[in-house]
């Protein structure tokens, strides 16, 4: 008989009194009996609307299964088939809005927690089992994945189980792209991600640090050395401003800098570490998705007494995560929802005193579906802030476009490809995640970078005939 | 990776390295940067490539020990190597259809300065360097400068050598006394810059500068470089570091650099203790 409970299993976590203090992570993770107690909830239907949710096709029923029968050795395995980083997934998938949402439990109460049980079956396998390595036969094909975050770490890694020789390059001194610098440690801890990147290398990959593609050298260049196929997983990572006055005050960060300094650069721990953070009082967060919250809830860590978020729309249109926007609530982040900043003031030595906001009301829908915020006539006001963080979004970075001939980009910047094949305009050259969407998920850029490595290896071999 | 193969001792605050990069120093141009740190806990800092040697396969970086990222990079010797060297990074300097120049460096800013005057007269373009320093004790490159240059002024703030004063009033007067130039091109700290655009800008000469502003990632990423040239926002690392002198906002360019100026200082004086500590031991 399945657990008929109407609720998920809580997840245990840090009291946001003690956690909006420190950098470690929030959710804890359940326990064995934990565990296997939600995992009897799922019902293992036949259709299994669950995996038609998720980009990487998890087998989610039989993994959960295993779980539910003690099995976690298995499970992990089970889910490792066609997701090579589950540990990351359990944690930043949007669940909420993949197989969680297709769950047939969700109709009549909570779904079951796939992100969660998924999370357990990783972080259980990393705590108890010596990850055997299985090389596989070198077929002394070489290609070359330029970006180390989700998409591709991901091609990367699936290219080396077929036996290509795969150099990843990356131009900070660090891989692991947005995991690493975007993502804060709180909720996704860089240890973690290391363990991942250490997995690939042994499964033979060649990660190259401070390779910055379109600086130091070319995709013509790549395939020079030798690279048959040529993999863009570079992201979106120019962040976008709002063009309002006041930007440029000393006090204003983009949410790419300051995270950058906190999560890469580890100016938490300044002077300890050797890069700082401005560290303001009274913070203001522009944006309402992931980013914004991590950058409001990384400001609260930092020791601010205000953090506001301010959004223009409303919370139903948030982008970011149910469970983000609830953990920044539990610690104490002020949503300023319907405002949107319209200049930023400074003081007489140039530093962020204010920032103006106007309210908002909700119109008619617009292009993405959702409904048009409208300033209300006669609602300026000023929030009291001595730092502002600009999270409204990223654009793809222009180096590698302007540096590749016969590379097509749409107006946006983005990469065009193929839906299918992840490839590009020209040959031999794929491309997925971030520089193909423009920012979305760590999910979406995984399934493409799976699906550009089957289509390399499709490519190569049919060269090769 | 990164091994230091030759340093010189310039004057007791600024020093010379010269780093094996190949990857760097194939597509070097002047004017571009790179950004180095020293040990695997270490900052990124950006530093102006000062010269660079295709066949060894190297770059040579010149700096000022004002931080305590660049007193750590001071102590290190041949043979030590650096966790990281990335670039080459923004935009290589232009220089089409130049007859006359003059080359403007303050300070350290002659370090960056070199490569631009080299390059230039290797060009056969009439080059005149203008040097300037606070004291004679601090001048640097006076001879590899004469080499790549038509005329050579080298100034010091308090005459110590013998010429007593700015950069910018030796540029002014060679322009006053009838000196051509089709580019005016100027580094040093900010506010020397900016006085040599506002000696230029009467005369309507063109007139370059290289700005350094906070960055961490030197490829479009962070924005924190973010410098108003014509009321524009750029980025130096992609959009520069070489702007026009006479768009941009230098008051605003002063005010960026001092965001951590506070931290810079705890950075250092824990810099300080660390020495002390080893020299303790």
């Amino acid at each position: 008989m399945p657990n008929m409970s109407p609720k998920k299993v809580p997840m245990p976590e840090q009291d946001p009194q003690v956690r909006s203090r420190n950098f470690s992570e929030v959710a804890l993770g359940y326990t064995e009996e934990m565990a296997i107690e939600e995992a009897q909830r799922c019902l293992n239907c036949k259709h299994r609307p669950c995996m038609s949710g998720c980009p990487v096709n998890v087998r989610i029923p039989e993994f959960i299964t295993l779980i539910a029968a003690g099995e976690f050795e298995k499970a992990y395995e089970k889910i490792y088939e066609t997701n090579s980083l589950p540990a990351i997934c359990g944690r930043v998938c949007p669940q909420e809005t993949q197989c969680e949402q297709k769950c047939v439990r969700g109709i009549k109460g909570e779904p079951v927690a796939i992100g969660r049980l998924e999370r357990f079956a990783a972080d259980w396998y990393m705590k108890n089992v010596k990850r055997q390595v299985t090389k596989t036969q070198r077929n002394g094909k070489k290609v070359a994945v330029i970006g180390s975050g989700p998409a591709g770490l991901t091609c990367a890694g699936d290219l080396a189980k077929m036996g290509y020789d795969v150099t990843v390059f990356e131009a900070f001194h660090k891989a692991g792209g947005v995991l690493v610098y975007g993502i804060p440690e709180f909720r996704l801890p860089k240890d973690l991600v290391q363990r991942e990147i250490d997995a690939l290398k042994a499964l033979g990959v060649e990660i190259r640090t401070n390779m910055v593609i379109g600086k130091t050298l070319n995709v013509d260049e790549l395939f020079e050395e030798g690279y048959e196929a040529v993999f863009i997983g570079s992201g979106a990572g120019l962040p976008m401003f709002m063009g309002i006055p006041g930007e440029n005050l000393n006090g204003v960060y983009s949410a790419n800098e300051f995270l950058t300094r906190i999560n890469l650069m580890k100016a938490y721990k300044f002077p300890e570490s050797d890069t700082p953070v401005f560290r303001g009082q009274n913070v203001a967060v522009v944006g309402g998705g992931n980013v914004a919250m991590d950058a409001a809830r990384s400001a609260k860590r930092l020791g601010a007494e205000n953090v506001y978020i301010v959004y223009r729309r409303s919370e139903a249109e948030m982008p970011a995560r149910l469970e983000e926007v609830h953990h920044a609530k539990e610690e104490g982040i002020i949503f300023r929802l319907l405002t949107n900043p319209t200049r930023i003031l400074g003081d007489d030595k140039g530093w962020v005193r204010g920032m103006e906001c106007v309210e908002m009301t909700l119109g008619e829908p617009d292009a993405s579906g959702r409904r048009r915020p409208i300033p209300k006539a006669g609602s300026e006001h000023i929030l009291e802030v001595d730092t502002v963080i600009i999270a409204i979004g990223t654009s793809p970075n222009p180096l590698i476009r302007s540096t590749t001939s016969g590379l097509e980009t749409n107006k946006k910047g983005c990469i065009v490809v193929d839906e299918n094949t992840c490839q590009t305009s020209r040959e031999g050259v794929f491309a997925g995640g971030d520089a193909v969407t423009g920012s979305a998920t760590v999910i979406l850029a995984m399934g493409a970078g799976k699906k550009a490595a089957k289509a390399i290896d499709e490519y190569i071999r049919s060269k090769g005939q | 990776m990164y091994k230091i193969l030759r340093k010189e001792i310039l004057n007791p605050q600024v020093k010379l390295l010269e780093i094996e990069a190949p990857y760097v120093a194939r597509k070097a141009e002047p004017g571009q940067f790179i950004i180095l740190r020293v040990h695997e806990e270490g900052e990124r800092i950006p530093l102006t490539i000062a010269d660079y040697d295709r066949e060894k396969g190297t770059v040579t970086i010149i700096f000022q020990e004002v931080g305590a990222t660049t007193r750590l990079l001071g102590t290190l010797e041949v043979g030590d190597s650096l966790a990281d060297f990335c670039g080459p990074l923004g935009v290589a300097s232009h220089f089409e259809g130049v007859k006359r120049a003059a080359v403007i460096g303050g300070g350290l800013g002659t370090a960056i300065a070199y490569p631009q005057a080299k390059k230039l007269f290797g060009m056969g373009v009439e080059v005149d360097v203008i040097i300037g320093f606070r004291n004679k004790d601090l001048i640097i490159l006076e001879k590899e400068m004469a080499k790549v240059s038509n005329r050579l002024f080298v100034t010091t703030d308090d005459g110590s050598n013998g010429t007593r004063g700015f950069v910018s009033d030796v540029l002014k007067k060679r322009i006053e006394e009838g000196a051509q130039y089709d580019v005016v091109i100027a580094i040093g700290p900010p506010i020397m810059m900016k006085v040599v655009c506002d000696v230029t800008r009467p005369y309507g000469i063109k007139t370059i500068v290289s700005l350094n502003p906070v960055m961490i990632d030197g490829t479009g990423m962070c924005g924190g470089c973010r410098v108003t040239v014509g009321g524009e926002t750029k980025f130096a690392c992609v959009d520069g570091p070489d702007f026009d002198g006479h768009l941009v906002d230098f008051d605003e360019l002063i005010r960026r650099l001092s965001i951590y100026r506070e931290d810079e200082r705890i950075a250092l004086e824990r810099h300080a203790c660390r020495l002390g500590g080893v020299l303790n031991a």
